[in-house]
C-alpha cells in the first residue's frame, strides 16, 4: 500500500513535469514551426526532468536483459559486501581493543570522530591517489562502516550490566565464560542495529566512489554516464537497481541477526510472569 | 570459627563498619538479623572479598570459597532457568541442575528464561544457583535475603535444602519466620553496624 501511495506520488509529479515539458515543447513549435518536433520533445522533455514510472520500468527492462547489467550489478555488490564487512570486522576488533584497554581509547576517539566528520568526498579523492580505483569503493565502504560500529560496540560494552559481571567474577567464571555469557549477549543488540545501518550506508558511500573513481564495471560509473548523457530514466534505473540489491542484502542481513539474537536470548524470550 | 576483628569499611564519607567484631560458629545456619541498611549486605560482601576493609581481619572464612547469594537475583536474561544451574558446574549434567530446579519447586521450568518467571520463582532459582555453587566450592554459604518475596513454605522447604549441604550458613533477614528456623540468631543494628545481641540459639 505504501509503495502503491509513493508510485502515485511518482507519476503525479512526473505529470506535473510533463506539462512543463509541454509548455517548452509548443513555445518551440510555435518559434520554429516543426510539428513533428513536438512529441518528441514533449516525450524526451518529461523523461529528462522528471521520467514517469513507466519510462524507468521500460529502461530497467531493458538494462536487466543485457549481460552488462548483471556484471555490473554483481561487481558493486560484492564490493559494497567487502566494504561493509571488512568495516564491520574492523570496527569490532578495534571496539574490543577499546573495551580492553585505556590507550586504546583515548587513541581511536578522535580518529573516529574525524572519520565520522570528515566530508566522503575528500576520502573518496584522497584514497583514490594511493589505491587502485577498484578498490577505492570498498576502501570508502569501509571506512565509513568503521566508526558505526565501533561507538555501537564500544556502546554496548559500556552498558554491561556491572551486576552480572561482578557475579561472574564472585562466582568464578573464567574469562572466556565471561565473555560469552555476559559480554556478548548484552553486545549483541548494539552489533546488530549498527550491522543494519551499516548496511545502507555502505551502499551510498560505495557508489558515491564509484562515481567519482569511475571503475570499469560499476552501477556509479552508470550513473555517472546517465549523468554526463542526460539520460534521467537510466539513472532512476540503476537507482532502483541499488534499492533492490540494498533491500535484499538487509533482508539476508536481518534474518541472520535476528536468529543469532534468538539463539543469544533476545527480545523474544521476554515475557511477562 | 568465623572471627571478624575490628573491620572497617566505608563507602566515602560513610561508615558502614566502623571495628565492627563478631564470632561465629562454622556449623549450622547462623541468622544475622536486623533492620534494612544497618550494614549486613556490606558485611557479607566484604566477606567474600567484594569490598576492601580499611582496617580489621576476619579468619575462618576463604573468600574463594565462599559463595554469596547477592540481595539481588543477578539472573541473565538470556540463558534459560537449566542453563543457570549447569553454568555454576564444573561440567554441564542436566541430571543434576533438574534435581536442584525440582528442591526449589520449580519443575517444568528448565527451558523457562527469566523475564517469564514470578519473582518468587526467580528468587528461588537464583537461590538454587548459589547453593549448587556452594555444594562444589565447599566454602561458607553467605546468603543475602534469600527468600524474599518466597512463601513460609517454600521457605521451610528451601532451608531443608540449605541444612542439607552440610556447610557453615550465614544468613541475612529480616523476616521473623525466616530467622526462626536459624540454628542461631545475631541481632544487628546500624550503620555503622553493632551487635545489640550476642549469638544464641
Amino acid at each position: 500500500m505504501p509503495i502503491l501511495f509513493w508510485l502515485l506520488v511518482w507519476e503525479c509529479a512526473a505529470l506535473c513535469a510533463g506539462h512543463r515539458s509541454l509548455s517548452t515543447a509548443w513555445t518551440a513549435w510555435r518559434q520554429t514551426g516543426d510539428p513533428s518536433g513536438l512529441l518528441t520533445c514533449l516525450w524526451e522533455g518529461q523523461a529528462f526532468i522528471l521520467p514517469a514510472p513507466p519510462r524507468v520500468a521500460q529502461e530497467l527492462l531493458e538494462l536487466v536483459g543485457t549481460a552488462d547489467f548483471w556484471r555490473t550489478a554483481a561487481t558493486s555488490l560484492c564490493r559494497v559486501f567487502a566494504g561493509a564487512a571488512a568495516g564491520v570486522g574492523l570496527g569490532t576488533v578495534l571496539a574490543a581493543l577499546t573495551a580492553v584497554s585505556r590507550w586504546a581509547r583515548l587513541l581511536f576517539a578522535p580518529a573516529v570522530k574525524v572519520v565520522r566528520a570528515a566530508p566522503v568526498a575528500s576520502f573518496i579523492i584522497l584514497v583514490l591517489l594511493w589505491a587502485d580505483r577498484n578498490w577505492v569503493p570498498a576502501i570508502i565502504a569501509a571506512l565509513m562502516v568503521l566508526p558505526v560500529v565501533w561507538g555501537n560496540v564500544v556502546q554496548g560494552v559500556d552498558s554491561t550490566d556491572a551486576q552480572l559481571l561482578e557475579l561472574s567474577r564472585a562466582y568464578g567464571f573464567p574469562r572466556r565464560r565471561t565473555l560469552t555469557l555476559v559480554y556478548v549477549p548484552s553486545v549483541l543488540p548494539y552489533f546488530a542495529a549498527a550491522c543494519r545501518t551499516s548496511l545502507g550506508l555502505a551502499w551510498k558511500a560505495g557508489v558515491a566512489a564509484e562515481v567519482l573513481c569511475l571503475p570499469k564495471l560499476a552501477i556509479g560509473t552508470q550513473v555517472s554516464n546517465a549523468k554526463t548523457y542526460l539520460e534521467t530514466p537510466a539513472l532512476f534505473a540503476w537507482t532502483l537497481t541499488v534499492l533492490f540489491l540494498s533491500f535484499a542484502l538487509e533482508g539476508v542481513l536481518g534474518r541472520l541477526l535476528g536468529r543469532l539474537e534468538r539463539g543469544k536470548g533476545g527480545k523474544d524470550h521476554a515475557g511477562d510472569p | 570459627m568465623l572471627e571478624i576483628r575490628e573491620l572497617t569499611v566505608s563507602y566515602g564519607e560513610k561508615l558502614v563498619l566502623d571495628r565492627f567484631s563478631l564470632t561465629v560458629p562454622a556449623e549450622g545456619v547462623t541468622a544475622l538479623a536486623g533492620p534494612s541498611g544497618c550494614g549486613k549486605t556490606t558485611l557479607l560482601r566484604t566477606l567474600t572479598g567484594l569490598e576492601r576493609p580499611s582496617s580489621g581481619a576476619f579468619t575462618g572464612l576463604e573468600p574463594s570459597e565462599a559463595v554469596l547469594l547477592f540481595q539481588e537475583n543477578r539472573l541473565f536474561p538470556w540463558r534459560t532457568a537449566e542453563q543457570h544451574i549447569t553454568d555454576v558446574l564444573p561440567r554441564p549434567d542436566r541430571e543434576t541442575a533438574r534435581r536442584w530446579l525440582a528442591a526449589a519447586g520449580l519443575e517444568g521450568e528448565e527451558g523457562t528464561y527469566p523475564a517469564a518467571l514470578s519473582g518468587g520463582m526467580a528468587r528461588r532459582l537464583a537461590l538454587v544457583r548459589a547453593l549448587v555453587l556452594a555444594e562444589v566450592r565447599r566454602g561458607w554459604v553467605l546468603l543475602d535475603e534469600p527468600f524474599a518475596g518466597v512463601d513460609p513454605a517454600r521457605t521451610e522447604s528451601l532451608m531443608e535444602a540449605v541444612y542439607g549441604l552440610g556447610l557453615p550458613v550465614l544468613l541475612c533477614a529480616h523476616e521473623a519466620h525466616t530467622v526462626a528456623l536459624a540454628t542461631r540468631r545475631v541481632d544487628l543494628d546500624g550503620p555503622p553496624l553493632r551487635v545489640i545481641a550476642e549469638p544464641r540459639a
